[in-house]
C-alpha cells in the first residue's frame, strides 16, 4: 500500500467512525435515555393510550433501530464510493 | 374438523416441507456447509438469521414474559433488538470481509494465537450447547401438549427431523428450511394477535391495539385499563418501571452485547455475498425479528387482561364477582393436567382468588374486608401465555393448530442454527485448524457431518436429561457471548494496538469475573446449595441481578485488553495489515478456508 493509499483508508475510517459514533448515540438516547433513565418523566405524555416512555421501551426504540441500520447501509454505500473502496 | 385433526394436518405439513427442502438443498462442499456458498440473497439471510435467533424463549416465553412484568420487560424487547445495530455497525460487515468461516478462526488469526482460538471454540461450544437445551426442552413441551405424544417421542421426532436437514444440507440446508420456519413462526405468532386486538380494541394491529380504547365501550385505553384492573388486586402497576434503572440498563446492555457475540448468529452473515449485502442483511433480519417484537407487548398485555377478566368477573371484593371453579373454562381445565396451572382452594368458597398476597397492605384488607385467604392462583406459568391465548379468546381450531406449529418451527430453526456453530467450530476450527491440518476437503465435510451427528445427539440427550440448572443458563450463553467473544471481535476490528495476550487475558478476565458473579448467586456450576449469597435483590451488588453482569464482564474484558497490550507492545505488521484490510470493502472474496 502506497502513503496516499493509506492515508485515503484512514479517512476513510474516519468517516465511518464519525457516522456511527452518531447512530450509537440514537441508539442510546431513544433506548437507554427515554426507555429507562427518563422513563418516569415521559410517561407524564401520552401519545393516544401510550405513555411516551413506555411506547419508547416497548416500540418506539425498535422501529428507530432499524431506520438507523438502514441509514447507515445507505450512508456507508456513499462513503465506500467516495472513497473508492466499494466491491467490484 | 376437530382441533388435534388440525393440528396433526399444520405440523405434518411443515414436517413434510422441511424434509422436502432438505433433500432439494444437499451441500456438497465444506464451502456450502459452512456458509452455504456465500451466495444467499440478502433479504433471504435476513429472513433466515430471524428464524435462527427468534428462539422457543422468544416465541413461548417472552410474552409470558412481558404480561407478569410489565414494563420491567422492556430490557428484553430493547436488548435483543438494539444488538442488531450494534451486529450491523461493529463486527457482521468486517467479518464478512475477513472472508472465513467459523467465528473462532478470525480471533485465532487475529491474534495470532492458537490459544486464543481455543479460548474462543470453548466459549462458543458452552454458550451454544447451554442455549441448545433449551430449544429442545421447547421442543419436547410443544410435543406434548400439541400432538398428545411423550415428552421423549416428541424430542426423538424433532430431532429426527433436525438431523435429516442439517447432516444432510449444513448451511445451505439449514438456511432454506430456516426461510420456511420464519414465515410458518411468524404466520402463527401474529394470526392469534391480530384476532385478539380485534376483539378488545376494534384495531387490527395490536401495535396500535395497545394504545388505543378499549372497544367494552368504558372509553378506558387499554393500558389504563390494565394499570387499574392489575393494582385493585393487589399487583404492581403494568406501565410503570418497577426495578432500579441501573440494573434495568445493565440488563439491557448485557443482552445486547450478547446478541451481537452470539456465534450462530454472526456465521449467518458470512453466507451472503458482498460485505455491502452484510450491513443490509442485518437491517433485513431487524425488519423481520421486529414484527414479531412489537407485536410481543400487545400479546402479553392482552393475555393478561384476559387472564384477570376470566377469572375476577366483577368489582374486586364484591359477592359472585369470582369465577367459580366448577364453571371454570376448558383451557383452565386443559393446562391444570400439564401442572402449569394450579388452583388451591384456601377459603374453601369454592371460587378463584387471584390477586398478589405478597403485598402486605392489600393482602390484610382482602383477608379482613374480603374473607379472601391468599391467593389461590398458586401456579400461573408465563410460558404457557402464548399457547393458551388463542384458546382463552375462543379462537378457531386451525389458529390453535398453528400457534402449535409456529412454536416448533421456532425451537428447531433456532436449535439447527446452534448445532451449526458448533458443529463447524469442531471440524474446522479443532479438527482442520489444530488436530489434523492436512485434512482434505471431503475429509473435513465428512468431519463436519459428524460432529453434527453428534452435536445432534448430545443436544437430544441433554433434553432427555436436562441438568438441573436448564432454566438458568440462558444468562450463562448471553453472559459468555457478551463478556468474552464481543469485546475479543469489536477490539479485533477497531484496534490496531490490541495484542495476543491483552485479548487472551482480557478474554478470561471478563469471563471469569462474569462466571463468579452468576456463580456467587447461583452456586458453583449451579450446584444447589454452594451460592455464596442468597439470589434476590438486597444481596446484588448495586442492585445488579446476575443476568446484569455481562455488560460489566465485557467492561473489565475491554480494560484488561487495552492495559495490557499497551504495555507488552503493538501487534506484528501483518496482523496490523490484516486490520487494515478488514475495515474496507474492497476486495472481499467468498469465504474460503485456504489461507
Amino acid at each position: 500500500m502506497s502513503t496516499k493509499d493509506q492515508s485515503a483508508a484512514a479517512q476513510y475510517w474516519r468517516a465511518n467512525i464519525r457516522l456511527l459514533s452518531k447512530l450509537l448515540l440514537v441508539w442510546f438516547l431513544v433506548s437507554y435515555v427515554a426507555g429507562i433513565f427518563l422513563a418516569d418523566v415521559l410517561n407524564n405524555i401520552s401519545i393516544g393510550g401510550y405513555p411516551l416512555g413506555f411506547w419508547f421501551a416497548q416500540q418506539g426504540s425498535i422501529y428507530v433501530f432499524v431506520g438507523l441500520i438502514f441509514y447507515y447501509v445507505y450512508r456507508m454505500n456513499q462513503i465506500d464510493r467516495e472513497f473508492g473502496v466499494e466491491e467490484e | 374438523m376437530d382441533t388435534q385433526t388440525w393440528i396433526y394436518l399444520v405440523v405434518g405439513a411443515t414436517f413434510a416441507l422441511y424434509v422436502g427442502i432438505a433433500i432439494w438443498a444437499r451441500a456438497g462442499s465444506t464451502g456450502e456447509f459452512y456458509v452455504a456458498g456465500g451466495s444467499i440473497n440478502p433479504v433471504a439471510n435476513g429472513m433466515a438469521t430471524a428464524a435462527d435467533w427468534m428462539s422457543a424463549a422468544s416465541f413461548i416465553s417472552m410474552a409470558g414474559l412481558i404480561a407478569f412484568l410489565g414494563y420491567d420487560a422492556s430490557a428484553y424487547l430493547m436488548g435483543w433488538t438494539g444488538g442488531y445495530v450494534l451486529l450491523a455497525m461493529l463486527l457482521a460487515p468486517y467479518l464478512r470481509k475477513f472472508g472465513k468461516f467459523t467465528v473462532p478462526e478470525f480471533i485465532g488469526e487475529r491474534y495470532y494465537s492458537k490459544t486464543a482460538r481455543l479460548v474462543a471454540v470453548v466459549c462458543l461450544i458452552v454458550a451454544s450447547i447451554t442455549y441448545v437445551i433449551g430449544q429442545m426442552k421447547g421442543i419436547g413441551v410443544a410435543f406434548g401438549r400439541f400432538l398428545e405424544v411423550e415428552f421423549a417421542t416428541g424430542l426423538l421426532i424433532g430431532m429426527a427431523i433436525v438431523f435429516f436437514y442439517s447432516v444432510l444440507g449444513g448451511m445451505k440446508g439449514i438456511t432454506y428450511t430456516q426461510i420456511a420456519q420464519y414465515v410458518v413462526l411468524i404466520f402463527a405468532y401474529t394470526v392469534p394477535a391480530i384476532f385478539i386486538s380485534l376483539q378488545l380494541t376494534g384495531l387490527p394491529l395490536p401495535q396500535l391495539g395497545l394504545g388505543a380504547t378499549m372497544a367494552d365501550g368504558s372509553g378506558m385505553y387499554m393500558l389504563e385499563k390494565l394499570d387499574q384492573v392489575v393494582t385493585e388486586l393487589g399487583f404492581p402497576a403494568y406501565s410503570t418501571l418497577k426495578g432500579s434503572e441501573l440494573n434495568t440498563a445493565l440488563l439491557t446492555l448485557s443482552l445486547m452485547i450478547g446478541t451481537a457475540g452470539l456465534p450462530h448468529v454472526i456465521i449467518r452473515f458470512f453466507t451472503v455475498p458482498k460485505v455491502s449485502d452484510a450491513r443490509r442483511s442485518a437491517g433485513w433480519a431487524l425488519v423481520f425479528i421486529a414484527i414479531l417484537y412489537t407485536t410481543a407487548p400487545g400479546v402479553g398485555a392482552m393475555a393478561r387482561l384476559n387472564l384477570m377478566d376470566t377469572i375476577q368477573t366483577g368489582p374486586v371484593g364484591e359477592e359472585n364477582a369470582n369465577l367459580v371453579y366448577e364453571n371454570r373454562p376448558e383451557w383452565f381445565r386443559t393446562w391444570e393436567t400439564t401442572g402449569l396451572l394450579e388452583f388451591e382452594d384456601k377459603n374453601g368458597d369454592g371460587l378463584i382468588q387471584y390477586y398478589d398476597d405478597t403485598n402486605e397492605e392489600f393482602d390484610q384488607k382482602a383477608r379482613s374486608e374480603y374473607g379472601w385467604e391468599g391467593n389461590e392462583m398458586v401456579t400461573v406459568d408465563r410460558d404457557i401465555m402464548v399457547l393458551a391465548n388463542p384458546e382463552i379468546a375462543k379462537l378457531p381450531s386451525w389458529v390453535i393448530a398453528l400457534v402449535a406449529a409456529g412454536g416448533l418451527a421456532a425451537a428447531l430453526s433456532t436449535a439447527a442454527g446452534l448445532l451449526l456453530a458448533i458443529s463447524s467450530a469442531i471440524s474446522h476450527d479443532l479438527v482442520k485448524g489444530m488436530i489434523k491440518p492436512d485434512v482434505s476437503e471431503k475429509g473435513e465435510l465428512m468431519a463436519g457431518r459428524i460432529a453434527m451427528a453428534g452435536a445432534v445427539l448430545g443436544a437430544g440427550y441433554l433434553g432427555l436429561n436436562p441438568p438441573g440448572f436448564a432454566a438458568q443458563v440462558v444468562a450463562l450463553a448471553f453472559g459468555l457471548a457478551g463478556s468474552s467473544l464481543f469485546p475479543a471481535l469489536m477490539m479485533g476490528i477497531f484496534s490496531k494496538e490490541v495484542n495476543r495476550v491483552g485479548a487472551i487475558a482480557g478474554m478470561l478476565a471478563g469471563l471469569g469475573a462474569t462466571l463468579f458473579y452468576i456463580f456467587m448467586y447461583k452456586g458453583w456450576f449451579f450446584v444447589p446449595g454452594t451460592n455464596l449469597l442468597p439470589n434476590n435483590a438486597d444481596n446484588w451488588i448495586f442492585g445488579i441481578q446476575p443476568e446484569s453482569f455481562g455488560a460489566i464482564g465485557a467492561m473489565i474484558n475491554f480494560a484488561v485488553a487495552i492495559i495490557l497490550s499497551k504495555v507488552t507492545g503493538r501487534p506484528p505488521a501483518h496482523i496490523q495489515d490484516l486490520v487494515e484490510s478488514v475495515r474496507v470493502p474492497r476486495g472481499a472474496s467468498a469465504p474460503s478456508a485456504s489461507h
